[in-house]
């Protein structure tokens, strides 16, 4: 029931999108169209889901302080601490994740790669993903939760995007002015659509 | 200055601004301009992280081989940003709770990366140099004007001093919550970026 709370929480309470601001540049720049948006939706759950707990594995037992002990006995390990190598450990965990699956899915569902196409690449800078695991490190999640916040979050990402380009699809036919057309009216469309999320902030659940 | 160099360094503050224009960095620039404070703060480690990395990356440029740029880009900014951060938790612990995650994703800031990309794979460090402290100035203006408003319309203070003394402390001024909460972001870089567009009427886009 928790891992349930949580999943909710972090789909709907603390949107990545609309209450984090995490991944803003795709989230403006791929929400065009509804199709190409849930590809990009699909692939973040999809990534997100896998190097959460990935990351999370990896801060447990290898950098956090006296991480080590399964390696180098917990005497020896108590003193070493390798969190502040964190960024660029999760990066690469990120970056080769990405790449994995990527191969994975061109072999195992090729029309699924196709659909996604270029935006797997383009994940690994999405800063959804990286967002994910150094707030599961700040919130000292375990194994289940991170998993269930990965895909929680990844969730919550692309319903967000779906939305947006939802909305945008039916804006070509208004009449912006010209100043705002564009990146403007995104933003404060945006910006209507968080202030609706923000109707979940006092759920405490 | 040449009118090149000129081009190079203070371009990314108006015509080719890397928020309202390029749309690249815009998650920390919405996320850490609650305060004026963190949004200098992080404005500042964006700059020496951008300015680095663009000098790094373009004395590197001509031996990085293709088809691993990105990763190696990422291994000189994470290290850069690694700097940057520890360098905060040492002199400035309070902001750097504050920022929290977001100066590790400074990395994915796509600031640094975009730059990297577009701007120091292709010209000599010096002018990769400039074209770093052009953007990263591009973004603190944005950040500082947004952060300004949020700040001073939200809670009434300005870098922690009170302009407008708040009816809670027995002021006038009745704060704006919704400037504090994630909407007034959103809402205060639409309309700079509106002002900017009305204003420079080349820059508009022709279609939703």
């Amino acid at each position: 029931m928790e891992l349930f709370n949580l999943f909710l929480k972090s789909v709907f309470i603390e949107n990545m999108a609309l209450a984090f601001f995490l991944g803003m540049c795709s989230f403006l720049a791929v929400s065009k169209k509804v199709d190409t948006a849930l590809g990009l939706g699909v692939a973040v759950v999809f990534v997100l889901a896998i190097t959460t707990p990935l990351n999370n594995l990896i801060y447990k037992y290898m950098l956090q302080k006296g991480a080590l002990g399964w390696l180098l006995g917990a005497e020896q390990a108590a003193t070493i601490d390798l969190s502040f190598l964190n960024f660029i450990v999760f990066i690469a965990t990120i970056a080769a994740a990405v790449q994995i699956v990527e191969m994975a899915i061109d072999k195992y569902s090729p029309a699924l790669y196709g659909a996604l196409g270029v935006f797997l690449p383009l994940i690994a800078v999405n800063c959804a993903i990286l967002g994910g695991s150094l707030l599961m490190v700040q919130r000292e999640y375990n194994l289940a939760e991170s998993t269930v916040f990965g895909v929680g979050a990844g969730v919550g990402f692309a319903l967000a995007i779906v939305a947006l380009a939802a909305i945008r699809e039916k804006m070509k036919y208004s009449n912006v002015p010209g100043g705002l057309r564009g990146l403007g009216i995104t933003f404060i469309v945006t910006g209507l659509m968080a202030m609706g999320f923000t109707i979940f902030g006092g759920i405490q659940l | 200055m040449d009118k090149e160099t000129k081009d190079v360094l203070l371009g990314p503050i108006h015509l080719k601004n890397p928020i309202t224009l390029q749309v690249l960095g815009i998650c920390s620039a919405l996320a850490v301009t609650t305060k004026l404070e963190t949004a200098l703060v992080m404005s500042a480690a964006l700059m020496f992280v951008l300015t680095g990395s663009n000098v790094v990356i373009s004395l590197l440029r001509n031996k990085i081989p293709g088809s691993i740029r990105v990763i190696t880009q990422l291994a000189i900014i994470a290290s850069l940003v690694i700097v940057a951060d520890q360098i905060m938790k040492a002199y400035l612990f309070g902001v750097s709770k504050q920022l929290s995650v977001f100066v590790g994703l400074i990395i994915t800031n796509c600031i640094v990366m975009g730059r990297a990309e577009a701007f120091a794979m292709a010209n000599p460090p010096w002018k990769s140099f400039l074209d770093g402290v052009g953007n990263a100035l591009g973004y603190a203006a944005i950040l500082i004007m947004v952060a300004g408003a949020r700040e001073l319309l939200g809670s009434g203070k300005l870098l922690g001093y009170e302009l407008m003394p708040t009816i809670n402390n027995g002021g006038w001024y009745n704060p704006n919550g919704l400037m504090v909460l994630s909407p007034g972001a959103f809402f205060i870089i639409g309309l700079i970026i509106w002002v900017q567009r009305s204003y420079a009427k080349k820059l508009q886009e022709v279609s939703n």
